[in-house]
């Protein structure tokens, strides 16, 4: 047995996307929360690519889908942090538990 | 263990170390450079798995452009995270188990539904198999992302996802006028 067996593509993916939960969940910057998703995205991506590499090497399926989600994060990278400072001139902070306008 | 193996695991410590990083520096700065050797170890990933092109994507996308946009975003923002300020909100304990729990939860079900006695099933879990189209596929992917049988559809509605990302982000940046 050589190379690389499938499920440690899975599991490190599954390693990253469970760091960057950690991230989004504990962190108060809104920054690094941003940070933490693309870590996810990245995740997601390892997987749709190991499982297109693996299971469908002749139909470009995987490919297509992690093209799509590097648009959406590029996309999402974007608007968030133009949020993230559009909301810092409002209000003089980044801390997401702060930015609480919509709850009263 | 062959020396793709030692490859793979060097590789994905460091992804794993530099992303542990990124979400437990206080310092901001050093996070979003640990996020970029985390996205420099994720395009090695691809390397190994044949995906040239999306290596070369990452560090385009991820390392030149995702990174300088979140490093510029910590700058203009930067006074405010003071080293005294904490770092963590007040549930990061519960967020820690749940991402533990979750992370749990995917261990098991990979090793239930691609490890094991599937992987012993199965030679092409255990390594990749030969694929003489792998050169082409990017030629592939390329001919699919415009064949209206494929996925011409989603790539148009990408380009104006884009399009309103680009829009948006000017927009909602854009400092008020005061009238």
């Amino acid at each position: 047995m050589s190379g690389i067996p499938l499920t440690w593509y899975l599991i490190v993916a599954a390693a990253l996307f469970a760091i960057g939960l950690y991230g989004v969940l504990a962190r108060r910057n809104a920054v690094a929360i941003l940070m933490a998703v693309e870590l996810m995205l990245n995740a997601v991506n390892i997987n749709l690519i190991a499982f297109w590499r693996y299971l469908t090497p002749d139909r470009p399926i995987g490919l297509a889908w992690a093209l799509f989600v590097f648009t959406v994060a590029a996309a999402e990278a974007a608007v968030g942090l133009a949020l993230v400072i559009s909301i810092y001139r409002q209000r003089d902070s980044v801390i997401a538990e702060e930015m609480d306008i919509l709850k009263y | 263990m062959t020396a793709q193996q030692i490859i793979f695991i060097v590789i994905s410590a460091a992804t794993i170390v530099s992303a542990l990083i990124v979400v437990t520096n206080r310092n901001l700065f050093h996070a979003a450079l640990a996020l970029m050797a985390s996205f420099l170890g994720v395009a090695g990933l691809y390397v190994l798995l044949d995906a040239g092109f999306f290596a070369a994507a990452q560090l385009l996308i991820y390392i030149g452009a995702i990174s300088i946009l979140v490093i510029f975003a910590i700058m203009l923002t930067r006074r405010l995270m003071s080293a005294s300020e904490p770092s963590f909100n007040s549930q990061w304990v519960m967020g820690l188990v749940a991402s533990v729990l979750v992370f749990g939860l995917f261990l098991y079900v990979i090793i239930q539904a691609w490890g094991g006695a599937v992987a012993q099933t199965f030679p092409v879990l255990q390594a990749p198999m030969e694929a003489p189209g792998i050169a082409d596929s990017i030629r592939a992917l390329g001919a699919a992302l415009v064949d209206p049988n494929g996925y011409v559809l989603p790539f148009e509605v990408a380009s104006v996802l884009l399009l309103g990302a680009l829009i948006g982000a000017i927009v909602v940046a854009q400092p008020e006028k005061k009238s």
